[in-house]
């Protein structure tokens, strides 16, 4: 029977003693064969719609538990059982006191599974974007094939209006496609041969074909959605201590009771009727529900929230981690700036220099090297081949070609070979202009100058002010040189610049500041995977890598540089909402339990059963709310 | 007189209630049974978890039934918060949960509300 329909019941069964209690102190009329009716209808209550609570309570109580069941059946039964053998004795019967306990603890319960099943919709909002089927390439015509049926490698269409089914590359064609399903990012995105697009996205304008390369679980959407899954079921700390205090809080509880009982009838001299009910009442207020719901229904509205933004937060942990960040160290490439850095200036004889640079980057992987082969292909420079490639890390790369030795990288690389004093002037021109300037040589000797720089992103003016404004230090980490990173920093406006820092140095500066205080650490997540797991809280940026997704403890699925600034304040506001559901919950028992003890009963101040029943049952539902409401508050 | 049996009554009952939750116990615990490179162990859902640990081996694909037969709200849902799974339980109805043994470890797992807890040892 589902709790509904129990609650139903034992609305329908309490309704005639509810009616009696009016009309009999203001008109004098009572239930036909009042004492009798009680009786049945309490019966009923119990048999129907109290069962599972004693079966439960027995069951655990067998395992050595206690839980809520177990207070809330020995407080009925205890007010029922008294209330039969009064009835044989003719004294006062108390039986509307269980039967309208249950009723208003299952009000409670029934509300919390409604607004419960709100707070986690999340989930299969982001489930229910995926495609069904699609059209698939096979043998040559386009046929329609269930998702489950798409394999790596297939060509689909897609025409507009319809939804892409996979992850994957556009192969012919090109469209503007809404991506705010995954991204949240308003604006439809174009996209042309050769650009990844994203499964379950929505395609607007052109119709294109593309390859598969993600699908079934692997996809990006997959891949949040179980991130979002993980995350809501996960426990934050502060709830260790919350499970320890449950683990011995309704024994405790029990205690608590029979002391009252004790005190009242033994001390105080009341009748055992007076000291059952003050006992019973403290059983019903006790209830640690809202105690329970504290925690995972905060964590379930957060972290839907940031999943619809594009903003994934992995687990509990990592909110508490984000309430006491105190600095911020952002990666330079790909975070602070765009990341596609482009040559502007070129000194020495612009194709010898260039021809050299393009022949030894071209087989390289660094991102300077893409924007100087670039560079050479719009001159229609063709690279030449070379032998004996050797990536030197933070500094450059060597090889040789036609049989003399040749190199490109900064100055670190250059070891003692000084430049002359007019290349010398000049790179320091292009640095102070916040150009990234690679040395180009060959038989130990510079022929030339590259600049190479790579512009912020629009929206880091914007994030760092106001993380600025939130109170936090800001810090740049580069391997650029520290005029270079110095111009990009002022430009955005960071605070402090740690420049020449090796890619696999970066977790140890990390680790540096800590010492300081709580460091988040914002990259991209390609080559610093080590930083982000060492800070205290690592934010992945942009693209939604594998790695990203692996290393972050935020995930940001958009490239904007505001979804730092606004994950940050949706976990500090969701990990404040679990504090403050805590604090209520524990405050109602904590003040709820002397007043139903009978502490306050000189100053007038008392809490019978069925009032207890009704506090319990919105004290569940309040903690739900709040943390509903959470939805709405202001993050930025 | 009747005050008296009622203070000897209390006392009792509170020495019991002392004895009975908060004396320390020795948790029932079990092993998967193996077959066909699988490895599978029952749970009874019952006022608790039985048995309440239960032992795995690390790197064989594993599952654990979970035989609801409390009706009980609070056992409506279980939920291994180190293993991602959130799972609504059925009642009177076996229901089994894939558990990932790649990592060795102990898992506590509980029920919706966090007040009944199991736990699984990977090794």
């Amino acid at each position: 029977m589902s709790v509904k329909a129990r609650f139903i019941v034992s609305l329908i069964l309490s309704l005639p003693m509810l009616a009696e209690m009016m009309t009999k102190p203001l008109f004098g009329i009572g239930l036909p064969g009042h004492t009798w009716t009680m009786f049945t209808l309490t019966t009923g209550v119990m048999a129907v719609a109290a069962w599972p609570f004693i079966h439960t309570a027995w069951a655990a109580f067998r395992n050595h538990h206690a839980n809520m069941d177990t207070l809330v059946a020995i407080g009925t039964l205890a007010a029922y059982i008294y209330s039969i053998y009064a009835m044989l004795n003719h004294q006062p019967v108390f039986f509307e006191v269980a039967a309208f306990v249950i009723t208003f603890v299952l009000l409670g319960q029934v509300l919390e599974e409604t607004i419960k099943g709100r707070a986690s919709g999340a989930i299969e909002k982001l489930l229910g974007l995926q495609a069904k089927d699609a059209e698939v390439l096979r043998g040559g015509t386009v046929v329609r094939v269930p998702f489950a049926e798409i394999v790596i490698g297939d060509i689909l269409r897609v025409k507009p209006g319809q939804k892409i089914a996979v992850d994957g590359v556009i192969t012919e064609g090109s469209s503007a496609i809404d991506e705010a399903m995954v991204t949240g990012e308003g604006m439809p995105v174009s996209k042309k041969t050769g650009d990844a697009v994203i499964g379950s996205t929505i395609n607007t304008s052109g119709t294109f074909m593309f390859r598969a390369t993600k699908v079934g679980n692997d996809t990006l959407l997959a891949q949040i959605v179980d991130m979002v899954k993980r995350a809501q079921v996960s426990r934050a700390p502060i709830q260790k201590t919350v499970d320890t205090i449950s683990n011995i809080f309704v024994p405790t509880v029990l205690i608590v009771a029979i002391l009252t009982f004790v005190v009242w009838f033994v001390l105080l001299g009341a009748d055992a009727a007076t000291a059952m009910l003050f006992a019973v009442a403290v059983l019903i207020i006790a209830c640690p529900c809202a105690l329970g719901l504290a925690t995972p229904t905060a964590l379930m509205v957060g972290t839907g929230r940031g999943a619809k933004m594009g903003i994934l937060i992995k687990n509990g942990e990592v909110l508490e981690a984000a309430n006491d960040i105190q600095t911020v160290v952002f990666d330079k490439t790909g975070t602070i700036t765009l990341g596609k850095p482009v040559v502007t200036d070129i000194v020495g004889d612009e194709n010898a220099v260039l021809a050299l640079a393009a022949s030894l980057e071209h087989v390289s992987e660094h991102p300077l090297a893409a924007a100087i082969v670039e560079k050479a292909e719009s001159l229609e420079i063709a690279p030449q081949d070379v032998t004996d490639f050797q990536a030197i890390e933070g500094k450059g790369v060597t090889a040789h070609i036609n049989g003399s030795s040749a190199f490109v990288g900064n100055a670190k690389l250059l070891g003692n070979n000084v430049l002359d004093v007019k290349l010398e002037r000049e790179m320091q021109r292009l640095q102070d202009e916040a150009k990234t300037v690679v040395i180009v040589g060959r038989n130990d000797r510079a022929i030339g100058l590259i600049a190479i720089q790579d512009t912020p992103k629009d929206t880091a003016v914007a994030a760092i002010t106001a993380l600025k404004k939130r109170g936090l230090r800001t810090i740049m980490i580069t391997g650029d040189n520290e005029r270079v990173a110095r111009a990009i920093a002022d430009a955005v406006g960071i605070d402090e610049v740690i420049a020449e820092v090796l890619p696999g140095d970066k977790a140890d500066h990390v680790k540096l500041l800590q010492q300081k205080g709580k460091v988040a650490f914002v990259g991209d997540g390609i080559n610093d995977a080590p930083a982000l797991a060492a800070a205290d809280l690592g934010i992945a940026m942009g693209s939604g890598t594998d790695i990203a997704i692996e290393s972050g403890g935020i995930v940001l699925v958009k490239n904007n540089l505001q979804d730092v600034v606004r994950a940050l304040a949706l976990s500090q506001k969701t990990f404040n909402r679990i504090k403050l559901n805590l604090f209520w919950a524990f405050i109602y028992n904590t003040a709820g339990i002397p007043i139903a003890a009978g502490l306050f009963v000189w100053a007038g101040l008392t809490l019978s059963p069925e009032l207890a029943g009704l506090a319990m049952a919105f004290s569940s539902v309040s903690v739900v709310i709040s943390s509903l409401l959470l939805n709405r508050s202001k993050l930025v | 007189m009747e005050k008296l049996l009622v203070l000897i009554g209390a006392a009792l009952l509170i020495g019991f209630i002392v004895w009975w939750f908060f004396s320390k116990r020795d948790n029932q615990s079990t092993e998967a049974t193996m077959s066909d490179d699988k490895q599978q162990a029952e749970v009874t859902v019952n006022g608790g978890y039985v048995p309440n640990t239960v032992v795995l081996k690390q790197g064989v694909p594993a599952s654990l039934v979970f035989d609801r037969k409390d009706p009980s709200g609070c056992f409506n849902e279980v939920v291994f918060p180190d293993l991602g799974i959130h799972e609504t339980l059925p009642v009177n109805e076996k229901f089994a949960v894939e558990i990932d043994t790649s990592k060795a470890g102990e898992y506590q797992y509980s029920c919706g509300m966090n007040m009944f807890h199991g736990k699984v040892v990977i090794k």
